[in-house]
């Protein structure tokens, strides 16, 4: 028994070695299906799933079959940065999907630059990450406008003169938002009266929001995840802070108004697209996703599908598969019409694109405004 | 004034909650000296089970006295079940092995709970049904006392005097004191070593569950790595108090609650995690023993 | 040539040689695991120190390694000594600094391990390492959360291969010897009875102390590696996953032996990415669950890890005098 499993730990290692050829065109996705934020890895291999499914359906791209190879990096950005490498060496595919953050998009983008692999990050928002070489794209508004569209939203919409900031110091995406919400509130004229932080994972907020409630703001700035932001509004409902809450795309889930009940209704947050859309692509994409996996797509889902689509139509271009020519297809992308808006990618290989705000009420997302870079 | 008594409301009810978790942790130790990693992790068992029960008896949001006993119930049968096959089946083989061993052991099962539940479970965050609706006890001009405050901080205090006359008054209570102060000998006198160890896992494993309910009551997000955090500063906390101590894991626990809530409060809210561990060191630098913790003499 | 320096010189010549071979035999994402073998090597070896020779527990191996890292990384990003050509001996230079820092850090957790022993040394190592974290989440200044980006790497595969190797033996003749010394045979006796050493005139608190800052400065060059190949660390590459990973290292390959160590980081660092594949046929990740499964069967089935307290040779001398 013993030397049984003794045997079978000493061959372990080498089972990994094998490797198979195919004629699919190989993609490569790295997110985190497990760990701390594998809420949105698996949001986003949900939304990528379902749009190469799409394309094989309707019979590939050029004949070709697209096959995904996903790898877990647990949330970590050593992780993040062997399962580029592996993807790239070992499985030899054209291009490369990821990551949610930021962090582990930039731990991964000098690797797939270096081996000149175009690689698209669907949601992360930090601007450093496309400023890694001219094979990494986003098809994602970054962080400065997000913060300026939360600031511009608070003082005019809102006519908010003094703001409190809660922000998550474990997340990068937090940080820079917030930072980039204090700079523009303030150029607006706004006075920011706390700026607080938090742990990702914490789970009372009390001994913040006590502290905010003694200020008095008109206004408090969450730039966290929909799982702080829930219990966060019940809290702060049960301490009687009144002010509206604010936030951005991190706090968009179904889960939200679930684990916040009342609390979070009227709540107002910026995000990539709304559910409310009568335009037919989101309606259509919104309908077969709650046929496919039986919930709504929140907008992480929803990102990571158009970037599919945007990469697929980019392959499709090429008259030859090379990396080097999807990056150049990649480049050229203009207008393309996503369940996320019109995407076009610019000079710094940024997608423009526009903002909505949205009010949580129930389970539902009213659409308040669309802002344009 | 009136922030000061909200924060001391606020560090009150935090740490009751620890105090729960804090209580299964003292308890193992006092009886096996070994850190029980897996504790907070039954602890999320215990939640998720309540969760998929509310899910199948179709009680989701039906809350109600009835609802709280089948929840507690239930998650109490699981979580002791899964308490004495940790015991029966990781830690019982160790039993006469290195402390080294047994602690590596522990942080394993625990990992094992937590990735295993990540599997089974699912990594994304569950909304914790709705056991008992909230109301207001009392209120003084802005300030509100809620239920749910009282009623943890009620619960572990039950829970304190209950185990503490089990352990000082009752049979098995004395045999666990025997099986704490030389498990050898306690054994060569006729008591059944494992039972008691079997007994002690049940409790706390039970006392993990109550907690798991009461926690996802207050803050209705549970995913599998909640244990992590919370298990880490409960156990800060059973040790501030003198591990193996009962009263000493709750006085821990409220001056943990109360400590984390003034520093956020009125110093930074930036390095409240590093105070817990902070709190730990400066105690065990200068009094290992903890608060009420009792001091032996390592013989030659 | 001294024999001292004959046989690591040796080792080196043949690891060399290893290297060369890999620089061109194998692809990018093999020779990065490579590295990372080396680099949890080192981490072992140098955790074995503490927790295997001298007894102690430590669970904060993973802030040590912080601090080596990001002394480096801040210190190479910032500051360039060196001209693009002579990258490298600025690199070297910082490593040390990052070891000599963790070294301070370790003298400072050091000396706590005068009064407490087992459990207790374990829960304030571990609580040491999640301040270093926590204070490198709130420090702007090296980032926050973001981490620190860019960080200068070696040329090739070829010259982080041998610099990591270099220190890889530095660290394993360092301890290999100073065990064998009779200053070093003080690390074991603390480790066998603290009240007999005590008695047999060794000062047991400053062998303690000693064994922290050695083993933090090994430590901290891990980390300071690690931060060079992977080009990017951030707070969250360092949790107390990380600690416990380094003391499942120890504790798999033998308290206690350094072969063992080697043994186990090879193993420890290989075994998920084999089981990558696993992923493709069930759908789910089961890689963690197997390894703390495989960590609890380890502990249950030869509780003295792989080697036990014995090397390689020692091993291979039993096995030959066997079958003889």
């Amino acid at each position: 028994m013993k030397n049984t499993i003794i045997t079978f730990l000493a061959i372990l290692p080498l089972l990994g070695a094998c490797t198979k050829k195919s004629n699919d065109i190989l993609i490569g996705e790295f997110g985190s299906l497990t760990g701390n934020d594998a809420t949105f890895g698996l949001s986003t291999n949900k939304g990528l799933r379902m749009a190469f499914d799409e394309i094989n359906a309707a019979g590939g791209i050029n004949g070709k079959k697209i096959k995904l190879i996903t790898i877990d990096d647990q949330g970590k950005s050593e992780e993040a940065a062997s399962a580029v490498t592996r993807l790239i060496t070992q499985d030899n595919v054209v291009a490369i999907i990821g990551e949610v953050a930021s962090g582990r998009s930039i731990a991964a983008a000098p690797i797939a630059q270096k081996h000149q692999i175009p690689m698209v990050t669907h949601a992360s928002t930090n601007p450093e990450v496309t400023k890694k070489g001219d094979f990494i794209f986003r098809t994602c508004f970054i962080d400065p406008f997000q913060g300026f569209v939360g600031a511009k939203f608070s003082i005019q919409t809102l006519k908010a003169k003094k703001a409190a900031i809660l922000r998550d110091v474990k997340s990068d995406y937090s940080v820079g938002l917030a930072d980039v919400f204090a700079t523009e509130f303030k150029n607006m004229g706004g006075e920011i009266i706390a700026d607080l932080s938090f742990q990702g994972g914490d789970l009372d907020f009390k001994a913040q929001l006590t502290q905010i409630r003694s200020k008095n703001p008109d206004v408090i700035f969450i730039p966290g995840y929909y799982t702080e932001v829930g219990l966060m509004a019940k809290q702060a409902r049960e301490l009687g802070i009144k002010v509206p809450l604010v936030g951005g795309d991190g706090w968009d889930s179904a889960r939200l108004h679930e684990i916040g009940k009342e609390a979070i209704n009227g709540s107002y947050y910026s995000n990539h697209y709304t559910t409310e859309s009568t335009d037919p692509t989101v309606v259509e994409f919104i309908k077969k996703f709650k046929e496919k996996f039986n919930e709504t797509p929140d907008s992480m889902a929803a990102l990571s599908y158009d970037t599919a689509k945007i990469l697929a139509a980019a392959i499709g271009r090429t008259k030859e598969l090379t990396p080097k020519n999807i990056r150049d297809e990649l480049a050229k992308t203009t207008d393309f019409p996503g369940v996320t808006g019109k995407i076009t990618i610019n000079a710094d290989r940024n997608a423009v694109k526009s903002a909505v705000i949205v009010q949580v009420q129930g389970p539902e997302r009213k659409y308040i405004s669309t802002v344009s870079p | 004034m009136q922030d000061f008594v909200q924060h001391i409301i606020n560090g009150i009810s935090l740490g009751s909650i620890y105090a729960l978790i804090a209580l299964g942790y003292t308890m193992v130790y006092g009886i096996m000296k070994m850190i029980n990693f897996a504790h907070a992790d039954v602890y999320m068992v215990g939640a998720f089970t309540a969760y998929y029960v509310a899910k199948w008896t179709g009680l989701e949001s039906s809350p109600g006295v009835s609802t709280l006993l089948l929840l507690l119930v239930s998650a109490m049968i699981i979580c002791s079940v899964l308490g004495l096959l940790i015991e029966r089946l990781a830690y019982r083989p160790l039993r006469k092995s290195p402390k080294l061993n047994v602690l590596i052991t522990a942080i394993g099962v625990s990992l094992f709970l937590e990735f295993s539940g990540q599997v089974i479970f699912g990594a994304d965050p569950k909304v914790f049904p709705e056991v008992m609706n909230q109301f207001v006890i009392a209120n003084f001009g802005g300030l509100e006392l809620k239920s749910s405050d009282v009623t943890v901080l009620g619960v572990s205090l039950i829970a304190m005097v209950i185990l503490n006359f089990i352990i000082q008054k009752t049979k098995i209570g004395r045999a666990m004191r025997a099986v704490s102060s030389n498990a050898s000998v306690a054994s060569m006198l006729g008591v059944n070593t494992d039972r008691v160890i079997s007994f002690t896992f049940i409790v706390g494993s039970s006392l993990a569950a109550i907690g798991s309910i009461l926690v996802g009551m207050k803050y209705p997000k549970i995913d599998p790595l909640m244990g992590m955090m919370i298990g880490l500063k409960a156990f800060v906390a059973a040790v501030l108090g003198g591990i193996g101590s009962i009263p000493g894991a709750v006085a821990g626990a409220l001056i943990m609650g109360l400590s984390e809530e003034m520093v956020v409060g009125y110093l930074s809210s930036t390095y409240r995690d590093a105070l817990a561990f902070g709190i730990l060191i400066v105690i065990l630098i200068f009094k290992p023993t903890g608060l009420f913790g009792k001091y032996s003499v390592e013989k030659v | 040539m001294h024999k001292s320096v004959k046989t690591p010189l040796i080792a080196f010549a043949a690891l060399l040689l290893f290297g060369g071979l890999l620089n061109f035999g194998v692809n990018a994402y093999i020779q990065l695991i490579v590295l990372f073998v080396i680099i949890n090597s080192i981490l072992a070896m140098s955790l074995n120190l503490v927790n295997g020779y001298t007894g102690q527990f430590s669970l904060g191996h993973a802030g040590f390694m912080a601090i080596g890292a990001y002394t480096s990384a801040y210190a190479s990003t910032q500051f360039s000594f060196f001209s693009e050509s002579f990258g490298f001996i600025g690199i070297f230079v910082t490593t040390i600094t990052g070891g000599l820092l963790a070294s301070a850090a370790g003298f400072l957790v050091g000396l706590p391990s005068l009064r407490l022993k087992g459990d207790y040394l374990a829960i304030v190592t571990l609580g040491f390492g999640e301040i270093i974290r926590v204070t490198l989440l709130n420090m702007e200044a090296v980032g926050g959360p973001r981490g620190i980006s860019g960080i200068p790497s070696f040329p090739n595969f070829f010259f982080s291969f041998s610099y990591s190797c270099f220190w890889a033996l530095i660290c394993f003749f360092f301890i290999w010897r100073l065990i064998r010394s009779s200053h070093g045979r003080g690390f074991l006796s603390v480790r066998e009875d603290e009240i007999a050493a005590e008695a047999m005139g060794i000062n047991t608190t400053k062998t303690k102390v000693q064994a922290f800052v050695l083993s933090s400065f090994f430590a901290g060059v891990a980390g300071a590696l690690f931060a060079h190949v992977t080009n990017f660390i951030s707070p969250s590459s360092f949790t107390f996953l990380m600690s416990v990973n380094a003391v499942i290292m120890v504790v798999l390959g033998g308290m206690g032996s350094l072969s063992g160590s080697i043994a186990a980081a090879f193993f420890i660092t290989l075994m998920p990415e084999a089981l990558r594949s696993l992923q493709e046929i069930t759908g789910v990740d089961l890689r963690m669950v197997i390894y703390s499964l495989l960590l609890i069967l380890i502990m249950i089935l030869r509780p003295q890890g792989l080697f036990g307290d014995k090397e390689l040779p020692d091993i291979w001398r039993k096995y030959v005098r066997k079958s003889a």
